[in-house]
C-alpha cells in the first residue's frame, strides 16, 4: 500500500486524485439531475426575468418616436420615469396598483372567511352533507376562474354600462346599480367564490392533523372553548391559513379573466388588465414596468407573510391524517348551517353554470324570454348578424382547433411537469442537506410568487430571438408549453418531493447494495413506488393548464389560441353567448380529461389535492 | 472464500459532528465482529462507510485485497461492487415485490440463469426456514418473517461479507432470542466475515467472535467477548459492559499492591502505578459471607434482590455501595452484617486521569 498520505503523491497522482473525486461527485445521480435542473430553470426563469428587466431600460424602435436622439439599444430610464413619475403614472400605474391590491386583499379575506368556516364545519361539527361539500370544493379546480364572473355578468349587468340588461334588471325592470354590476365589488366576490377552495383544503387538512388530545388537554386544564380555540387550535392552523393566503393573494394579483370581464367595461383597470392593454399595442417597455411592479408587490407580500408566520412553513401544506377529533354538536343550528351550505353550493356551482347555459340559448343578449330562444350559438351555420358570422360552437372549425390546442397544451404541460417532478423530487430529496439541493429547491420556488400574467409577460421578451441552443419561440405553440411548464415548476417540485419522501431511502440503498445501477434503481424501485403520486400530479396539471388564462393571454396568437383565450376574445368582441358556450365546452373537456386520467393507477383529483 | 476487511484512519463528519473519528480496524477472515456502543456513537456510520452507502472524509478501506475506498487516491467503489450484503434495521424489503422477486432482484442483475436463480432462492429460503413463502408480499408477513426474508435476500446472492445494522431491534424479546441462535448458526455454517451493529450488549456477547466498543466515533477496545468482559480496556468499557454493572471505586495507591478506598483497602497488583486510581470489580468476583472472616471487609446488606438463578445483593459501607452477585438463592437478609472478600486476580485497576486499564 504505497502512497497513503497526500504529500507523498506526485503531481500526476494528485491530478488523478482530483479528477477521480470530481468524477465521483458528478456521477452521483442526484448531482447530475440537480445540475440539469439548474440549467433548465436558469433558462426558463432567470434569463427571462433578466431579459424583461433589460427591455425596460433599453431603447426599442417604437421608442424612437419619443426619444429622438437615442439609438436602438441605448440604455434609458424613459419607461420607468414615465410609468412611475410622469403625469400619466397615476392612471397607468398607481390606480391599477391600488385596484389590484384592493381586489387581492378583498378576495383573499373573503375567501379565507368562507373557506375557513366551511373547513371548520366539515371537520369539526356534525353538519350533514360532508361528502357533497368535499366534492364541491373541487369544483373551482374544474371551472375556469372567470366562470363566476361571466355568470355574474349575465345576472347583474345593466343596460347603462353593458349595453343590454342582465337577468335581474330584466325581471325587476329596475336598473341594477353600477357598484353591483361592475367594478371592485363583483370582482372581489366572484374571485373569492372561486379561490375559497384553497383555504378550505388547507385549513381542513390542518384541522384534521391536529391531535385532539392537545385540545382535550386544554379542556381538562379548565380552559373554555373559546380560549382553546384561540390558544391551541388557531396557532396550529396559522401555517395553513398562511399557505392559502400566499396562494390566493398571488393568484388574484395576477388574475386576468375576472377584471377583464367585470372591470374593463367601466374602465376599472388592474395591473393585469393594464399590462395587457400596453403589451397589446406593442408597448413592451411600459408593460414590463407594470409586470415588474406586480412581481415586486407579490414577492413583498409573500415575504411579509412568511416573516409573520416564520420560516418557509407556510409554503408546505400540512399533511397528516385524521386523529379523530371530537365533533361539535350544532343542535338547533344544524338546520341553519345546512341551509347556508346548500345555498352556498347552489351559488358557486349550480347557478353560474345554469346562467351560462341559459345565455347560450339566447339569440339577442338581454332578452330572457322564451321567444328569444335559439340554437344558433351551438349549431348555427354562420349568420353574419350573429357572432360576427362565425358558425355555432359545435360546427366551428376554430373552436375545434382551440379545443385541440387546449388538450395538446395540457397534455404536454402535464407530461413535462410530471417528468420534472420526478427529477426535482429525486434531486432534492437525495441531496438533502447539500447546498446544491437547497439551491435547486429555492430556485424552483421562484415561479410560485410571480403572478400569472406577469410570468406570461416575462416570456414575451424571451425567445423573440434565439437564446443559446433554443430557437426563437415567440408566437409558437412551444412557447405556451414552455411557459406553462415553467409556471408549474414549484408544484412539480413540491409533489415530487412529497412522493419521493414516501420511499424510505433504505429501499433504494438495498438495491444499490445488490448492485443495481441508478437507472435500474429508478426503474424498478423508485418509479413503481411513486407513480400513483405522479398520476395525481399529472391530472392536477392537466386540469389547471386546461383552464389557465392569465399565464398565456399575452402569448397566444390566432393560430395558437386555446379555448380559455378564445372566451376572452369573444367577450371582447361582444359575442357574450358564444364566449359562454366555449366555457361550457371547456368545462366538459376538463371533466372528460379528469375521468379518463383518473382511471390510471388510482390517481385522482382529490388525491392530487391531498384530500 | 474468506475475506479480510481493513479500515485505516477512517473519519466521517456530518457538518461539525465527527461521527467516526480516525478509526482503524482489521476484521480477520471469518470473524463475527460486533460494533457495540450507545446510540449515536457512530456504529451505523462506520458500517455504512464500509458498505459504500456513505462516503467518508478521510482514510482507506480494503475489502479482501481490493481497495474500495481511499481518500487520497480519490477512489470509492459503488456499494454494488464491494461484494457485500447488508441487512437493514427496518428490513427494507421492497413493498411492491413479493418474496420471490425481492430475492431475485440481485440475481437478475448478476444475470444468473433462471434455473440457477430458482435453485438459489429455494436454498436461501430454506436456510432461514421460510420455504413456501415465495408469493407473499412483505406486508403480508410478520416482523420476524420479514426479518428472515431480509436475511434470505442477502444470502441469495452470496456476498463474501455480511453487514447487519441492528437487525433484531424491531423484534420482540422472544423472537430476538430465536434469531440470535439462527444468526449465529448462519455465521458458523457460512463462515462469512460479518460486521454486526447493535447497542444491545447481550446480543454482542452471545453472538460475536470479536467486539469493538465505540464511544463518540472512536473504538475504545476491540477484543474477544471474554476479554472485553474480564479486562475492559477503559473505564467506559468496564461501565458499559455487564449487567448488573461493574463496581467502580475511586481510591489511591497506599502501599505495594494495596489501594485505599477510604474506609477499607483492596488488594491489587498495582504494577508501579501511583496516585489516584479507580478499582473495578465485577459483582460475581466478590465473595460474600454472613460470618466474619479474616480478610473480609464488613458491609451491611442494604437490599437483597433474588431472581431465581442468582441473587443480587446491594452492600453498603459508609458512602461506598457495591453490587454483589451470588449464584442461586442467597441466605442473606436485608440489614444484616456481611463480609466481602475481593480476589486480587479478578480486580482491574484504572488510572483515574486517563481512564485506562493499568494492570491488564
Ligand atoms: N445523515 C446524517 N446527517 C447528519 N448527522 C448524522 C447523519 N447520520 C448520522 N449522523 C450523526 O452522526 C452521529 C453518529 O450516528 P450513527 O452512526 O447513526 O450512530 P449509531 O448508529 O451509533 O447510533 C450522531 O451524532 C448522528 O446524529
Ligand atoms: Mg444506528
Amino acid at each position: 500500500m504505497a502512497a497513503s498520505t497526500f504529500d507523498q503523491q506526485t503531481k500526476v497522482e494528485k491530478l488523478q486524485t482530483y479528477l477521480r473525486r470530481f468524477y465521483r461527485w458528478i456521477s452521483r445521480p442526484q448531482v447530475i439531475l440537480s445540475l440539469i435542473m439548474l440549467v433548465v430553470m436558469f433558462y426558463m426563469v432567470i434569463i427571462p426575468l433578466y431579459r424583461m428587466i433589460v427591455t425596460t431600460i433599453t431603447v426599442s424602435d417604437s421608442d424612437l418616436r419619443v426619444l429622438k436622439d437615442a439609438n436602438i439599444g441605448d440604455i434609458t430610464w424613459y419607461h420607468w420615469l414615465r410609468m412611475l413619475t410622469s403625469k400619466i403614472a397615476v392612471i397607468m400605474t398607481y390606480e391599477p396598483l391600488l385596484h389590484s391590491l384592493t381586489i387581492s386583499l378583498g378576495a383573499t379575506v373573503l375567501a379565507l372567511a368562507i373557506g375557513g368556516l366551511m373547513a371548520w364545519l366539515v371537520v369539526r361539527t356534525d353538519v350533514p352533507g360532508k361528502g357533497i361539500i368535499n366534492t364541491l370544493a373541487t369544483v373551482p379546480y374544474i371551472m375556469p376562474s372567470w366562470t363566476i364572473a361571466m355568470a355574474w355578468k349575465v345576472l347583474f349587468k345593466n343596460a347603462k354600462s353593458g349595453g343590454t340588461p342582465g337577468l335581474l334588471e330584466f325581471i325587476t325592470n329596475q336598473p341594477t346599480p353600477d357598484w353591483l354590476a361592475y367594478g371592485p365589488f363583483p370582482i372581489i366576490v366572484s374571485s373569492a367564490l372561486h379561490y375559497y377552495t384553497f383555504f378550505f383544503l388547507f385549513v381542513a387538512a390542518a384541522l384534521l392533523s391536529i391531535d385532539s388530545s392537545l385540545e382535550e388537554a386544554g379542556e381538562l386544564s379548565g380552559a373554555g372553548r373559546w380560549r382553546i380555540m384561540r390558544k391551541i387550535t388557531f396557532p396550529l392552523v396559522v401555517p395553513a391559513i398562511a399557505s392559502g393566503f400566499i396562494m390566493t393573494f398571488s393568484k388574484t394579483m395576477g388574475t386576468f379573466g375576472g377584471p377583464n370581464v367585470l372591470g374593463v367595461p367601466v374602465q376599472y383597470y388592474t395591473l393585469s388588465t393594464m399590462l395587457r392593454s400596453n403589451t397589446g399595442i406593442g408597448n413592451y417597455g411600459d408593460g414590463f414596468v407594470l409586470a415588474i411592479v406586480l412581481i415586486l408587490f407579490a414577492m413583498v407580500t409573500v415575504m411579509i407573510n412568511q416573516r409573520l408566520v416564520g420560516t418557509r412553513k407556510s409554503y408546505e401544506t400540512i399533511g397528516g391524517r385524521g386523529f379523530m377529533a371530537q365533533k361539535m354538536k350544532l343542535r338547533n343550528f344544524k338546520g341553519l348551517f345546512t341551509g347556508i351550505m346548500v345555498v352556498f353550493q347552489f351559488i358557486i356551482a349550480v347557478l353560474p353554470l345554469t346562467l351560462l347555459i341559459w345565455s347560450t340559448f339566447m339569440l339577442r343578449t338581454g332578452d330572457y324570454s322564451l321567444n328569444n330562444f335559439t340554437l344558433a350559438h351551438w349549431i348555427g351555420k354562420g349568420d353574419i348578424s350573429i357572432n360576427s358570422g362565425e358558425p355555432g360552437v359545435l360546427l366551428n372549425p376554430r373552436i375545434y382547433m382551440g379545443a385541440w390546442n387546449s388538450i395538446k397544451l395540457s397534455l404536454f404541460t402535464a407530461f413535462f411537469t410530471a417528468f420534472f417532478g420526478v427529477i426535482l423530487g429525486y434531486a432534492i430529496v437525495k441531496g438533502r442537506g447539500t447546498r446544491l439541493s437547497k439551491l435547486v429547491e429555492q430556485l424552483a420556488f421562484i415561479p410560485y410568487v410571480i403572478p400569472g400574467i406577469a410570468f406570461g409577460a416575462v416570456y414575451i421578451s424571451m425567445f423573440t430571438k434565439p437564446v443559446g441552443p433554443i430557437p426563437a419561440l415567440y408566437g409558437t405553440f412551444a412557447l405556451l408549453v414552455v411557459v406553462s411548464v415553467a409556471k408549474h415548476i414549484p408544484y412539480s417540485s413540491r409533489s415530487g418531493v412529497s412522493a419521493m419522501l414516501q420511499v424510505s431511502k433504505e429501499l433504494e440503498e438495498a438495491a444499490a447494495i445488490a448492485g443495481a445501477s441508478p437507472w435500474q434503481r429508478f426503474k424498478r424501485i423508485i418509479f413503481p413506488l411513486t407513480s400513483t403520486g405522479f398520476v395525481s400530479g399529472f391530472l392536477m396539471t392537466f386540469i389547471t393548464t386546461m383552464r389557465e388564462l392569465s399565464l398565456i393571454i399575452l402569448l397566444v396568437t390566432p393560430t395558437t389560441a386555446v379555448l380559455a383565450s378564445m372566451t376572452m376574445r369573444y367577450i371582447e368582441n361582444g359575442n357574450e353567448q358564444q364566449a359562454n358556450a366555449v366555457i361550457i365546452v371547456l368545462i366538459v373537456l376538463v371533466l372528460i380529461g379528469n375521468f379518463i386520467i383518473s382511471r390510471f393507477k388510482g390517481g385522482s383529483l382529490k388525491k392530487g389535492l391531498g384530500m | 472464500m474468506e475475506t479480510t476487511i481493513t479500515v485505516k484512519n477512517l473519519t466521517k463528519k456530518f457538518g461539525t459532528v465527527v461521527a467516526v473519528n480516525n478509526v482503524s480496524v482489521t476484521v480477520e477472515p471469518g470473524t463475527f465482529l460486533t460494533l457495540l456502543g450507545p446510540s449515536g456513537c457512530g456504529k451505523t456510520t462506520l458500517l455504512r462507510c464500509i458498505s459504500g452507502l456513505e462516503d467518508p472524509d478521510e482514510g482507506e478501506i480494503y475489502i479482501g485485497d481490493k481497495l474500495v475506498y481511499s481518500h487520497v487516491k480519490g477512489i470509492s467503489l459503488a456499494p454494488g461492487k464491494r461484494d457485500l450484503g447488508l441487512v437493514f434495521q427496518n428490513y427494507a424489503l421492497w413493498p411492491h415485490m413479493n418474496v420471490y422477486k425481492n430475492l431475485a432482484f440481485a440475481l437478475e442483475i448478476q444475470k444468473l440463469s433462471k434455473d440457477e436463480m430458482n435453485r438459489r432462492i429455494k436454498e436461501s429460503l430454506a436456510e432461514v426456514q421460510m420455504t413456501g413463502y415465495e408469493d407473499r408480499y412483505p406486508r403480508e408477513m410478520s416482523g420476524g418473517q420479514q426479518q428472515r426474508i431480509a436475511l434470505a435476500r442477502m444470502l441469495a446472492y452470496r456476498p463474501h461479507v455480511f453487514l447487519m445494522d441492528e437487525p433484531l431491534s424491531n423484534l420482540d424479546a422472544r423472537l430476538r432470542m430465536d434469531m440470535r441462535t439462527e444468526l449465529k448458526r448462519l455465521h458458523h455454517v457460512s463462515g462469512a466475515t460479518t460486521v454486526y451493529v447493535t447497542h444491545d450488549q447481550v446480543e454482542a456477547m452471545t453472538m460475536s467472535t470479536n467486539i469493538a466498543i465505540m464511544k463518540e466515533g472512536v473504538i475504545q477496545q476491540m477484543d474477544t467477548p471474554d476479554r472485553v468482559y474480564h479486562f475492559p480496556a477503559t473505564l467506559f468499557v468496564a461501565d458499559f459492559i455487564g449487567n448488573p454493572k461493574v463496581n467502580l471505586m475511586p481510591g489511591w495507591v497506599s502501599g505495594k499492591d494495596t489501594v485505599d478506598i477510604g474506609k477499607f483497602n483492596v488488594p491489587v497488583s498495582t504494577l508501579n502505578q501511583t496516585g489516584d486510581v479507580v478499582v473495578g470489580i465485577r459483582p460475581e468476583d466478590i465473595s460474600i459471607s454472613a460470618k466474619q472472616e479474616d480478610d473480609g471487609v464488613e458491609f451491611t446488606a442494604y437490599s437483597v434482590l433474588p431472581s431465581g438463578a442468582e441473587t443480587t445483593i446491594i452492600a453498603r459501607k459508609g458512602d461506598t455501595e457495591l453490587t454483589v452477585r451470588e449464584m442461586g438463592v442467597s441466605k442473606i437478609k436485608m440489614d444484616q452484617k456481611i463480609w466481602l472478600k475481593f480476589h486480587k486476580e479478578d480486580i482491574n485497576l484504572y488510572d483515574k486521569a486517563s481512564g485506562n486499564l493499568v494492570n491488564g
